[in-house]
């Protein structure tokens, strides 16, 4: 039971993500050709908030829900894991239209074609953690 | 009704993101998806091949259930919440797709071009899907986040190499749509 919020952020998130459109393929090409705010402004908005929520988490005046102080866990740094990564996740994001996240909403949509993606999405995450010690990061 | 039944302008979603983002934290975790593309292997058993799967996937548990829950959030937007299955497209998108052998942009949620079951039967329909995930779920993990782990979480935080990663989803995606798209469709 202690699991039940979870499920429903989740619920919450593809609800969002499938209203607003996010999920769908035409909207990350149309935010790749620049012909359209749409995307931008869901992002950039997300992140607006997002960046004073963090300054509440950190300086202790929001704490969660068992009083705790909220941590932002640091990311891995290196130039070339973060770049070299990202284009190359970049590539895959603009052809099939979906992040990880949407991956999941599309599922829930019915869309078969998308478990192939995810299957090889899976078996990406299994090639890199095979390569993981000899990339360069 | 309206409102639930109309798709949602950036205004909302964006700030509805942010909330997500919120609850995460406010329950002692944190907001981002692509590392459950790892829990899965580990829970395959890829800890066999390899120690970097060698994780407690156990702990990670409240993921999978957010995860489950997106697929259901999906599900119930697609049968209860979306009448229309039409993205309203600047009309230039759907000039330029027209342009790249896409037929009746916009007029569905997935271009059929891409999505139909007909394309799993065909090599470069296959391949599209199956290169697409290698690109997702290798990139994600490289660079140890995706579009909610680095580009909202990691920005919000003002972490440099969140910039970095945002910055190459960028590069990665604009290289996708102008040059490949062009040579492949």
């Amino acid at each position: 039971m202690k699991y039940i919020k979870f499920l429903i952020v989740g619920i919450l998130f593809g609800i969002i993500l499938s209203k607003s459109e996010v999920v769908s393929w035409y909207r990350i090409y149309e935010m790749f050709k620049f012909q359209s705010f749409h995307m931008y402004g869901v992002i950039g908005s997300a992140v607006g908030i997002g960046v004073i929520l963090m300054q509440l988490f950190k300086r202790g005046i929001i704490k969660d829900f068992q009083g705790n102080p909220i941590k932002v866990k640091d990311k891995k740094k290196g130039f070339i894991r973060t770049f070299v990564g990202g284009s190359i996740f970049g590539l895959g994001w603009a052809l099939v239209g979906a992040c990880p996240g949407p991956i999941f909403v599309l599922i829930g949509h019915g869309a078969v074609s998308i478990l192939i993606v995810l299957l090889a999405a899976v078996l990406g995450a299994f090639i890199y953690g095979l390569l993981a010690k000899k990339l360069p990061s | 009704m309206e409102i639930i039944t109309q798709p949602w302008p950036w205004y909302v979603a964006g700030p509805a993101i942010a909330f997500v983002l919120f609850l995460l934290f406010y329950f002692g975790k944190s907001f981002g998806v692509s590392t459950n593309l790892e829990t899965f292997c580990t829970i395959g058993g890829a800890g066999k091949i390899s120690d970097h799967f060698k994780t407690d996937w156990k702990a990670r548990t409240w993921s999978l259930v957010f995860v489950l829950g997106i697929v259901i959030g999906g599900f119930i937007s697609s049968q209860y919440l979306m009448p229309s299955q039409a993205i309203d497209l600047n009309p230039q998108t759907v000039q330029d797709l027209a342009a790249l052998g896409f037929a009746n942009a916009g007029s569905e949620y997935l271009p059929v071009e891409i999505f139909s079951t007909e394309n799993l039967l065909s090599l470069k329909g296959i391949g599209i899907l199956v290169v697409s995930g290698l690109f997702i779920g290798f990139g994600t993990r490289y660079a140890s986040g995706c579009t909610s782990g680095h580009a909202i979480t990691g920005l919000s935080s003002l972490q440099t190499p969140s910039l970095v990663a945002t910055i190459g989803f960028f590069a990665g995606g604009l290289l996708m749509t102008w040059f490949v798209f062009p040579i492949i469709f």
